[in-house]
């Protein structure tokens, strides 16, 4: 099973780095381009009426009101939080603040909105986006630029009876619809599914950071994927609700297009849809073109100026980003910088490593404790850090026991299974185990000798050859049940042989 | 504060070519797609003729010079009209009673396409 994964990941890694190559001219042979639509989960009411946005669990239409209902004769208002929060997204992105912007009316006839609208922003026919410009880095010194930066409402939820084709009509659930979003619209300067994920997670920790959104609460950032291979038309893959998918969804696209093309058919331009329950993109009717859309001016609504005294006071409260983290993380742990980038990917990840710095944990052996083994279990399980039973206590607990010698590095892997599979604390598991690593050389010396005594041929073989002294080391290790420091027994053992050497030619 | 941008008909991707006011039959067809609505023969013929001639009555407005003027958003002149962050409960059953059809608590709808 193990092997099967290994080789699966090897299979992967070869993938991307396929993906990942140039075309001879250049030209990258992928290109990829995101919208990325994030709930602004700090915020208590929608974007346009007091609706309370605590909808998840509620029963459907217990949310709503006649403003996002859209009942004749109400009037939209704009939430003041909305801005307060774009503002703050577009400063830690670089990008600059419209300092006039507007609301534009995006028409289509589709039962997620009750308006037949969605109030939304356009850079065309008069609109004005909120922000333009700037940048997230996805590691190695790249960024993705973005775009541009939108406020605008999320519509609300559809429920089919059965799949999608074959339901006969559909159930809505107006409780998200009118919900505060924000579209952060890319520039297609991706090139790779991982790149793609990777601009994701940098930049769902920003928006962590900044506190205007929460990644523990479902469905709250998903995303459109636009994707060119060379040779092909440009597709868009819509309905991408989860982080991870976004990597599934554009690797199973690089596989389907370039199957295509290697059979020599055309790759043409569509909008597929993300199946995640059969992990698979499929195909979409006819839909809207842009121009069918027929945005207006919010006529509802009147402008929005933005003064640079309330972008100097948003600017005065703004929290530290994870670029600042990742500095602080170098400079005052001695985290490396891979590894600080790693720990701050994450918000929740960067929060629990301080949090066991506070129980005094060892930052440096700590750090690679949480973006390596710890790191990997959760990813094969699938599951984020604050979905784990693991909490800050465990990992300053079982780092604290390897630094006093109590367990080997090798055991303490061993017990970091457990810790995530129970939550049972390491001290615990280890008393129960009976687990103690031999970290002393005079209780190594022991085993060494036994071992020595029990294999006479192997120690005279040994003195001569190198081979005989791996054997040696192997059994030494194997008597002490892998419970020794590897290092330390190789120690040992060479240690013991020049001792019988010298007294043998004394 | 940079000077706001003069628009011409053209930026709006609905604006027919300059000259023709002439709304098609397959125009007409789109539209009526769009809008989700079924249409006979005879009403394709009746609103393309209608949709034309008020369209071309609209190109009156074409006539003014607008050289030099600031587009027109908002009839009234109002900026920065916002709303505080605070949770306010309405009866969900007022609003739900002007749902024409509904399944439980959720609103039916037909299916589209």
């Amino acid at each position: 099973m193990a092997m099967a994964k290994a080789k699966k990941k090897e299979r992967m890694t070869r993938v991307m780095r396929r993906d990942e190559e140039k075309g001879k001219d250049g030209e990258p042979e992928v290109i990829i381009g995101l919208e990325v639509h994030v709930q602004l989960t700090n915020l208590k009411t929608k974007l346009f009426c007091s609706c309370s946005t605590d909808y998840r669990g509620a029963e459907p239409n217990t949310h709503v009101c006649p403003i996002c209902m859209g009942e004749p004769g109400t009037l939209p208002v704009v939430n003041e939080g909305a801005i307060e929060d774009a503002i703050m997204v577009a400063l830690a992105l670089g990008s600059s603040i419209s300092r006039r912007t507007l609301f534009s009316r995006k028409n289509y006839f589709y039962p997620d909105m009750p308006k037949n609208f969605q109030i939304s922003q356009y850079d065309k026919a008069g609109g004005v986006p909120f922000a333009t410009g700037g940048s997230v880095s996805i590691g190695g010194g790249k960024k993705v630029r973005i775009r541009r930066i939108q406020i605008e409402e999320d519509p609300g939820r559809l429920v089919y009876e059965g799949t999608i084709d074959s339901s006969p009509y559909i159930l809505v659930d107006y409780n998200r619809a009118g919900l505060p979003l924000i579209e952060i619209v890319t520039e297609p300067d991706m090139e790779s599914p991982k790149e793609a994920r990777m601009f994701l997670q940098n930049l769902r920790s920003i928006l962590e950071h900044l506190g205007v959104f929460d990644e523990s609460l479902q469905g709250a950032m998903r995303c459109d994927a636009n994707i060119s291979i060379k040779g092909g038309k440009r597709v868009e893959i819509k309905n991408i609700s989860s982080f991870k998918d976004v990597e599934r969804a554009l690797s199973f696209e690089i596989t389907r297009q370039k199957g295509l093309l290697s059979r020599g058919l055309r790759v043409g331009m569509e909008t597929r849809h993300w199946d995640d329950l059969r992990r698979i993109t499929v195909s979409l009717r006819v839909k809207e073109e842009e121009q069918d859309y027929r945005y207006f001016p919010e006529p509802d609504l009147v402008p929005i100026t933005i003064s640079e005294g309330l972008i100097a006071k948003v600017k005065a409260c703004m929290p530290i980003l994870p670029s600042e983290r990742k500095r602080l993380f170098i400079d005052k742990y001695g985290i490396p910088p891979q590894t600080a980038e790693v720990l701050v990917g994450s918000k929740a990840l960067a929060d629990f490593f301080e949090e066991c710095i506070k129980l005094k944990a060892d930052p440096l052996p700590l750090a690679n404790w949480l973006t390596g083994d710890l790191k990997a279990l959760l990813n094969e399980m699938e599951i984020e850090i604050w979905e784990s039973k693991v909490t800050p206590a465990h990992m300053a607990e079982l780092v604290s026991l390897v630094k006093d010698g109590i367990l080997s590095g090798k055991m303490a892997k061993e017990v970091l299974k457990e810790v995530v599979a129970t939550g049972r604390m390491p001290r615990k598991i280890v008393e129960e185990k009976g687990l103690r690593a031999i970290a002393s050389m005079e209780s190594l010396k022991e085993i060494v000798e036994r071992v020595f005594s029990e294999n006479p041929e192997a120690v005279k073989d040994a003195l001569r050859q190198e081979k005989a002294v791996h054997f040696l080391i192997g059994q030494v290790m194997k008597a002490t049940k892998g419970s020794a420091d590897p290092l330390m027994a190789n120690e040992a053992v060479r240690r013991r042989l020049q001792e019988i050497a010298s007294s043998v030619s004394a | 504060m940079p000077k706001e941008r003069k628009l011409s008909r053209r930026e709006f991707p609905d604006s027919k070519k300059e000259g023709d006011s002439r709304i098609g039959k397959e125009e007409v067809k789109h539209l009526a797609w769009l809008a989700r609505m079924k249409l006979s023969n005879k009403e394709i013929d009746a609103f393309s003729q209608q949709l034309s001639q008020i369209l071309q009555y609209f190109r009156k407005i074409d006539e003014v010079d607008t050289e030099g003027i600031e587009p027109t958003y908002h009839v009234l002149d109002l900026t920065n009209v916002f709303r505080k962050d605070e949770p306010r409960t309405f009866p969900a059953e007022e609003v739900l009673r002007n749902v024409p059809e509904k399944k439980g608590r959720y609103v039916k709808a037909p299916r589209m396409g």
